[in-house]
């Protein structure tokens, strides 16, 4: 009999699909249940943020950081104020810190929910994100409370942050953290130990360390792998030297040790949640320089100076000196960076996102090959991948 | 006076026909109400795991969900897809409700209470409960789509396999009983004892693999991958609209309402009260018999809310390499033990 050569089964997997996580295109080509080749497709949720930026001001701009990572926007605006205020050469006072370092470990807790529990409902524990959400609509009020919206927040802007904290909010996100340890429990109570759970994740798309750092990854895919890489603690910036906290890695860098990471995680940004409200400075919460942050409402009714500031930075913003940087924050899902190019006007020059999540999902051939139908889904589920930031 | 002949087909053929209809009639209706509000308890139990609310919109706590669910089914349009074999696509619905139904023939609800009163009722049942398989294929086939396919062919792997370690269960039961009539499954549990002389606690291992098997065998969680959500988006009834799709919807509920009843027929006293005294014996059977499936439904739908899904692989290996070694096990153990002290029934 002649040889047959057998064409492998082509299955679109999204963008219409339960497990996409998003708009994720992926074109796989299975050898009955096994993968043979994976190949992602991206670009559904392309809205051109980069070249937007070009054309707002500089405050203008922050919002459209809040729609990168819709899971935890407030670690975006970050690293964006963190790279207009290394043009600018301020410093921005030591309480707006904290506070910048408060809410941005309220975004890796609300980050984390998402994602341990949405991997949950992949490999088919659906109770663990019924409960989650619970807790997610917590912390968005914090956040509602602080800046008047639950998600899309622009509250880190460059110079410090827009408003001061409301009276009472530190004491009751202070309540939280004593309340959230009993839910991480009771997550994995209904994960860590089960049989099952255990059974579809662990060595299920194991990267070994070097692949990680070959890949490109960062955050818990890089330090499930063993890699104790974070930027919080290379290259500190805010006010995390003063803080107190630990990294936690995983040995054989699974889906497990990922999910692991992520629940320790959790557990450090409550402490370190902690620390930031009994260390919170008195304080202004911006830099008062008012080429840069707005005056005061009350200034405005009696000086005129304040007036012209206030009409200046709403209509034409601020001018920043030329040259260019990269400034990094350690996003809940890895190294989320912006290279900022200034050419002395009031608007980027160039503005290129750094976004983790897409180095992660460019190694999804290489994970998911020699995989079952079934293992994709839960390698996916542990890359933490959310199109907002990938296709930007 | 009528005619002799008119007499004799009236008392020979259609007074026995109009009776029969009759009994069908009295155990399906009753069925099909408590399959629609399977599907509500499901929804009600599984919220308050989840900490919601579930349906409380439709009638007073949302009582009247299913029959919204209903008409609302029946008044969409049927939808056969342009490249699916129009006749196997619509029949395999058919089937597979159909077979869910025709079990409950053989169920004793009561003492005497029962359709058909036949000497291989337990083969029967196990024949129809396999038959549900074709259900599947044929849907999967006749869809000529591909997460479908993978889901029908996932899933006839899935009930072959645990049908086989089902079998070896019910030969232990049979063993023990020396029948293969339900009612007298039942009778064989009666005793001093009350509900520790059922089988359950005599044949505990076995016990526990059935009721895992049949968690397989009505696909669901953790086994459910022929419709696995995150995978397969929804397996094999993927393309299934309308009518079609409640049929599949309902035949798995009744499915899940018959397996329920074979464990209580076999390991939970099936009709028997729980102790043989005063007020429980006064509760009358068939109430005793819907409280003990009511109670094995329960920890389906607990099951549901509280385990992820197996891989493909894992299950066949649950299936191949622990149920079945170790209900052949007990097999044979049961048969030497039986045979070693002299308590072989029937002889």
């Amino acid at each position: 009999m002649a040889e047959m050569e057998i064409k492998p089964l082509r299955l679109n997997f999204g963008p219409q699909h339960p497990a996409a996580h998003g708009v994720l295109r992926c074109v796989l080509d299975m050898d009955g249940e096994i993968i043979e080749r994976a190949d992602p497709h991206i670009g559904l949720l392309h809205r051109g943020t980069e070249k937007l930026i070009e054309y707002k001001t500089y405050l203008q701009a922050v919002p459209y950081f809040d729609r990168l990572d819709y899971v935890a926007p407030i670690n975006q605006e970050h690293a964006f104020a963190l790279a207009v205020e290394k043009l600018l050469g301020i410093e921005v006072p030591p309480r707006a810190q904290y506070i910048r370092v408060l809410f941005s470990e309220i975004g890796r807790i609300l980050n984390h929910i998402l994602n341990i529990t949405t991997f949950a409902i992949d490999v088919g524990a659906m109770t663990p994100i019924l409960w989650g959400f619970e807790e997610r609509e917590k912390l968005m009020e914090f956040y509602e409370r602080a800046s008047g919206a639950r998600l899309h927040t622009a509250y880190f802007r460059p110079g410090g942050v827009h408003q001061d904290l409301p009276a009472g909010l530190l004491d009751d996100i202070g309540r939280f953290c004593e309340t959230f340890p009993q839910h991480i429990e009771d997550f994995e109570g209904l994960l860590t130990n089960n049989r099952i759970f255990r059974q579809r994740t662990v060595d299920i798309g194991v990267v070994s360390r070097q692949d990680a750092m070959d890949w490109g990854f960062s955050g818990p895919m890089v330090r499930g792998s063993g890699v104790p890489w974070d930027l919080r603690k290379s290259q500190p910036y805010e006010c995390y030297e003063d803080l107190d906290f630990d990294i936690p890695v995983g040995k054989k860098g699974d889906c497990f040790d990922r999910y692991l990471c992520r629940v320790e995680e959790m557990r450090q940004s409550l402490g370190i949640m902690r620390q930031c409200i009994e260390k919170m400075p008195d304080g202004p919460v911006a830099v008062e320089n008012n080429k840069v942050t707005p005056p005061k409402r009350g200034a405005m009714k009696q000086s005129m100076e304040a007036l012209i500031h206030h009409f200046k930075l709403y209509t034409e913003g601020y001018h920043v000196p030329p040259g260019e940087t990269y400034s990094v924050v350690e996003a809940p899902k890895g190294e989320f960076g912006v290279f900022l190019v200034s050419d002395g006007s009031n608007r980027p020059y160039r503005c290129k996102i750094r976004a983790p999540g897409f180095a992660h999902l460019a190694a999804m051939n290489h994970l998911c090959k020699g995989h079952m139908l079934a293992d994709s889904v839960a390698i996916l589920g542990s890359m933490d991948v959310v199109f907002g930031e990938i296709d930007r | 006076m009528a005619e002799p002949w008119v007499l004799e087909l009236w008392e020979g053929y259609a007074l026995p026909g109009v009776i029969i209809v009759a009994q069908i009639l009295a155990i399906t209706a009753p069925l099909l109400f408590f399959v629609a509000y399977l599907t509500y308890a499901e929804r009600k139990v599984i919220a308050a795991m989840h900490l919601r609310k579930g349906p409380n919109v439709v009638g007073p706590f949302g009582l009247l969900q299913p029959i919204a669910d209903a008409v609302k089914l029946l008044f969409k349009e049927t939808i056969v897809p342009a490249g699916a074999s129009p006749v196997i696509f619509l029949m395999a619905p058919m089937l597979t409700f159909i077979l869910a139904l025709i079990g409950w023939a053989v169920i004793p609800f009561g003492a005497g209470l029962v359709l058909a009163d036949i000497n291989v009722g337990i083969l029967y049942l196990f024949a129809i409960s396999s038959l549900g398989v074709y259900g599947v294929i044929m849907a999967g086939w006749a869809s000529n789509s591909k997460y479908p396919f993978l889901g029908a062919l996932r899933s006839a792997a899935q009930m072959v396999s645990y049908e086989v370690s089902m079998g070896f269960v019910i030969i232990t039961v049979l063993l023990c009983v020396g029948s293969l009539n339900l009612s007298d499954i039942v009778l064989a549990q009666q005793g001093d004892y009350g509900m520790f002389g059922w089988f359950w606690l005599p044949l505990l291992p076995m016990f526990i693999v059935f009721f895992i098997s049949t968690l397989a065998e009505t696909n669901r969680t953790p086994f459910d991958l022929p419709e696995g959500e995150s995978e397969l988006v929804a397996g094999f009834f993927l393309e299934y609209s309308s009518f079609p799709f409640a049929l599949f919807f309902l035949g798995e509920y009744a499915n899940m309402i018959l397996m329920s009843a074979m464990t209580t027929i076999l390991f939970l006293g099936g009709w028997l009260p729980i102790v043989d005294i005063a007020p429980f014996n006064w509760i009358p059977g068939p109430i005793w018999f819907a409280g003990k499936i009511a109670v094995v439904l329960f920890v389906f739908l607990w099951v549901r809310a509280t385990f992820p899904r197996y891989r493909y692989d894992q299950l066949m290996r649950l299936g191949w390499k622990v149920f079945l070694p170790l209900s052949l096990f007990w097999v044979v153990a049961t048969a030497g033990f039986l045979i070693a002290f002299d308590l072989v029934p029937n002889t």
